[in-house]
């Protein structure tokens, strides 16, 4: 545990100016275990502090509609927003037989200026027509960006005009730059668009038995795959991950499973919800991310269809998978124990990643999400007491009815109860409960706190994402990418612990790191001028 | 790989697929950053922001710094003038640049807001410095950005003052790398000429690491360079598209000649740079670089069998793609596709000058083209090789075609952004990139019995 934790906290906001420093003193909060404690967040991002955020169209199509494998999204704006999403979230996915796979491909409008004058709509239209006429997609989505709010294109009429001619699903987004305060609007904005237009629409999907979904899982780097393969191995039936390599069907095929296993809670916990509503189907949280929260999630899950062979099924895999990875994990754990941690991700992983890293034998000093709210910080007890403020109050709420045809309750209320006393369902404790005392843990991090804190706590690695990799190891620490992992992975499930295992290890313990001073600032030259530079 | 991409080709006027360009406010914050000790900004939501500075470090694989005014629905509304004031006073209280250099975006752009108003009634502290550049995303590309800021440099910083002519010359290097940049600079000190460049991004963009972390490292131009720029001889403005609107700015305003030559990639525009250089300052070649031009001549006998006659496709921005264009019909090879997604008659022209003079007929030049369009007519008609930034790997590998990597962004290989490719040392790294990616094929693909040891 750090010792100076609340020197460095204090020193951070005695920097700042006083309206900026008591904001940013209600978004930090120093580990208490045995206290209930509350953080600000999802609240709009102080102009100028240097923020890791992006925006609500980055949630949308960069994290949730894009992955989609055989749609084509077309960005409705000019040509930036598109050109930032091409390839750059390591979304994977697999052409199904037979199936499309538009993953490689960059679409847009590029509006010029003339179409911000009189408008962009024929455009898209005309865009649409090239699409289908190029590549009969399963269907196509459309996000708008910034501007398309402000002129005034009419994107849900385009799309239904584009539905009837074409015989497609076209699906538009209203997922504007601006809307909300972070990506997390952009989860939103999708969630609610593909609940009440693509889930339940594939009636003739017909389900196996332990038929799951993976909610909020986005296949990055292979994880999807990863923890498909010891799903499979177990008797399990995927219908489909949401979002990472799915497909259009499958999606629409969603309300046929018995149970949704919930790994990103910020970006899917919308459709976890509406689903339970809808359909009847309830949902655990999960988490993949080390050896014993994957074997935890297994147990869990077969807790929940409480079948004796499939909970003896889950034992022996859990066996033989661990059997596996045992002797490589202990030997990377050699090059870890010890150390400590710094992770600032999105809305989840900060959170995941945890367990993990103790399991090597390190210990997570600070941490935080760009745009976690504040029941992935505190848990979903909270969600009640939050108060919606004005700057997401226009993020659209839906509601959905049960639906009278296809709603089918998968357990008793009864067992449902049972259940929640010993497994998830239909719950989230949040990050901040499984911190240990005296860690700190912040929301929306930036650029100024990154370099104190770094600096303050001397971490042995700092896991986050591209924007602040360099700046840090400059600082001669080691900085792991969270989101895209530095073009490994997967890093989810028995297997995907090794390999994490392998890179941070690698990382923390490369050679490099033992020549950032160079010989002649360590030891003076006897023959030269006697001239030294004082190194920290 | 592409396997949706149809041999067929219809007219698209709706439908941008793979573009060959980006937006504005990247290539303006990359020219902020060439200033000394300076910030850039990007006035607009924070994802622009995001993606900018993403982008810029995974090219660079180097901390790229930069803030924005986080523009809410509500400032949407009611303008974002609040945004940036609260935004300019964190800025200089939390992060103490010398300089801010604001950019806009779509977003700004559409509800106009008046930055130069802003910036005015904002309360700026003694000594420090804030410009601001339009660059809405909906018009060019992130190389008009990048020439808008420059432009912008020159408008609101450089001042001829009475009686204090510098003798130096201007250099505006364009849109090209650091390594690009301290290249000029050596070739420029080669011919002990006295000069003021910018946007320097060297020592900025590619800095060291020493365990200690510089926020605002040693190099770019200062602001006191920028401003004595109104008191020199001449400017020489690299690249039309990059860098000659700032030129004739300075011409206007401050009445230094400026001179538009090609970037300096390849023999023939190297020759030119330097021919202009000695013309302004009447100085001669150093014996340094005279060697250095002498061995580039010599590889190019050398090895001309390695690319004479083999047809290439370049795609990448306008200025980059012209000299190199030239360049490798200088080796005897046959551009095939030239391709850049940035608007603009005047690349139409000259790279016409250039094919005509070589002789060149069935090139098909596109502006404002794509890399799915570049796709489809490698589809009817192939080529050996492709020359351009990382988003050609794609084609590269569904066509099994050899890709060159050259241009903005590199996002797949580490260290191009150390290596010049402008000057004669440029260009002989380029013949050494070509060379190996031709011969890389053949040792790979020729049966064993045709395998040479020498090549």
């Amino acid at each position: 545990m750090p010792q100076n934790i609340n020197k460095a906290v204090e020193k951070v906001l005695d920097a700042y100016p006083a309206k900026v420093m008591k904001n940013r003193k209600s978004h930090m909060v120093i580990r208490e275990t045995e206290k209930i404690q509350e953080i600000d967040a999802n609240t709009r991002t102080i102009p100028g502090i240097i923020t890791n955020r992006g925006c609500a169209y980055a949630g949308c199509k960069g994290v949730v509609i894009g992955p989609i494998i055989d749609m084509v999204h077309i960005v409705h704006g000019p040509i930036g927003c598109a050109y930032y999403t091409w390839g750059t979230r390591r979304n994977k996915g697999k052409t199904r037989e037979g199936g499309q796979n538009f993953l490689e491909y960059s679409f847009c409008t590029d509006l010029g200026e003339s179409d911000i004058v009189f408008g962009g709509e024929k455009k898209l239209i005309k865009a649409i027509d090239e699409a289908v006429a190029l590549f009969h997609p399963k269907a196509i989505s459309i996000s708008a960006t910034c501007p398309v709010g402000l002129i005034g294109d009419d994107i849900h009429q385009v799309a239904k005009q584009a539905t009837k001619e074409y015989g497609i699903p076209v699906l538009s987004f209203s997922c504007e730059g601006y809307k909300g305060v972070s990506q997390s609007a952009g989860h939103h904005i999708a969630n609610n668009k593909l609940m009440s237009e693509v889930i339940g629409k594939n009636e003739a999907y017909e389900a196996k038995a332990y038929s799951i979904n993976m909610l909020g899982e986005y296949n990055i780097g292979g994880d999807e795959w990863e923890i498909s393969r010891v799903m499979n191995k177990i008797g399990y039936h995927v219908i489909t991950s949401m979002t990472g390599n799915s497909v259009y069907d499958e999606i629409a095929a969603a309300h046929k499973a018995d149970l949704n296993i919930v790994q990103c809670h910020r970006s899917i916990n919308y459709i976890a919800e509406m689903i339970e509503k809808k359909y009847g189907l309830p949902w655990i949280k999960v988490n993949f991310i080390g050896i014993a929260s994957m074997s935890k999630s297994l147990r869990d899950m077969a807790k929940y269809f409480g079948d004796e062979e499939l909970i003896n099924r889950t034992e022996q895999v859990i066996a033989e998978e661990i059997a596996e990875i045992e002797e490589d994990i202990t030997h990377y754990k050699k090059m870890c124990e010890g150390k400590t941690a710094m992770l600032f991700v999105g809305g989840s992983r900060a959170h995941h990643y945890q367990g993990l890293l103790k399991e090597l034998g390190m210990e997570t000093i600070l941490a935080g999400y760009q745009f976690g709210h504040r029941d992935d910080y505190e848990g979903r007890d909270v969600i009640p007491n939050i108060k919606l403020d004005a700057d997401s109050r226009n993020i659209e709420e839906i509601k959905v009815e049960k639906d009278q045809d296809n709603y089918q309750l998968r357990i008793s209320e009864e067992k449902y109860k049972q259940l929640q006393e010993e497994i998830p369902l239909g719950n989230y404790k949040g990050m901040i409960s499984e911190m240990g005392d005296g860690t700190v843990v912040i929301d929306d991090l930036n650029h100024f706190e990154t370099e104190q804190f770094v600096k303050a706590l001397k971490p042995d690695m700092f896991g986050s994402g591209i924007k602040d990799k360099y700046m840090v190891q400059k600082m001669g620490v080691y900085s792991k990418q969270i989101h895209s992992y530095d073009y490994a992975g997967p890093y989810a499930g028995f297997r995907g612990a090794v390999n994490f295992a392998r890179d941070i290890a690698a990382g923390m313990n490369t050679s490099a790191w033992k020549y950032i001073i160079s010989p002649w600032k360590k030891e003076p030259i006897i023959t030269g001028k006697m001239g030294v530079d004082q190194v920290c | 790989m592409l396997n949706a991409t149809p041999k067929d080709q219809i007219e698209r006027t709706g439908l941008t697929i793979n573009p060959a360009k980006t937006c504005q406010p990247i290539g303006a914050m990359y020219a902020a950053l060439g200033i000394n000790k300076c910030l850039p900004h990007s006035h607009g939501s924070q994802g622009c922001c995001s993606f900018h500075r993403m982008h810029l470090t995974r090219h660079y694989r180097d901390p790229i710094i930069a803030s924005t005014s986080s523009f809410t629905e509500g400032s949407c509304v009611f303008g974002g003038k609040s945004n940036l004031t609260q935004g300019l006073t964190n800025i200089f209280s939390i992060y103490n640049p010398d300089v801010v250099a604001i950019n806009t975006t779509c977003l700004s752009e559409t509800i106009g807001d008046d930055v130069g108003e802003i910036v005015r009634d904002a309360k700026v502290p003694e000594g420090k410095t804030v410009i601001y550049a339009s660059t809405p995303s909906y018009q060019g590309s992130h190389i008009t950005g990048f020439s808008n800021m420059c432009k912008s440099m020159v408008s609101q910083l450089a001042v001829k003052e009475e009686d204090k002519a510098n003798g130096k010359i201007n250099i505006f290097p364009g849109f090209v790398e650091p390594s690009d940049m301290k290249e000029i600079k050596r070739i420029a000190k080669e011919l002990k000429i006295e000069f003021i460049m910018y946007p320097d991004t060297s020592e900025v963009v590619n800095t060291p690491n020493t365990g200690k972390y510089e926020m605002y490292p040693s190099g770019g131009t200062t602001i006191a360079d920028i401003k004595d720029s109104g008191n020199s001889i001449a400017t020489l403005a690299l690249g039309s598209y990059a860098s000659q609107d700032a030129a004739f700015t300075l011409e206007k305003q401050c009445e230094v000649v400026p001179y538009v030559l090609k970037t300096p990639i390849g023999i023939k525009a190297t020759d030119a740079m330097v021919m202009n250089l000695l013309e302004l300052t009447g100085g001669s070649v150093s014996k340094e670089l005279e060697i250095e031009r002498g061995q580039l001549v010599d590889l190019m006998v050398d090895i001309h069998h390695h690319y004479h006659n083999k047809k290439v496709a370049i795609y990448g921005d306008p200025d980059i793609i012209l000299a190199l264009t030239e360049f490798v019909i200088d080796l005897g090879m046959v551009p095939k596709y030239v391709i850049t997604g940035t608007p603009g008659k005047a690349f139409e022209k000259e790279i016409k000058e250039v094919l005509e003079a070589a002789e060149i007929k069935d090139c098909i030049v596109k502006i404002e083209g794509d890399l799915f369009g570049l796709h489809q007519m490698i589809k009817n008609d192939p080529v050996d090789m492709l020359i351009g930034n990382t988003y050609g790997k794609y084609i590269a590998r569904a066509e099994n075609i050899p890709l060159v990597r050259i241009g903005f962004p590199i996002l797949d290989r580490v260290g191009h952004s150390f290596f010049p490719t402008v000057g004669y040392k440029g260009a002989m790294r380029l013949i050494e990139k070509i060379s190996t990616a031709f011969l890389d094929k053949v040792d790979m693909e020729c049966l064993e019995e045709d395998f040479e040891l020498v090549m």
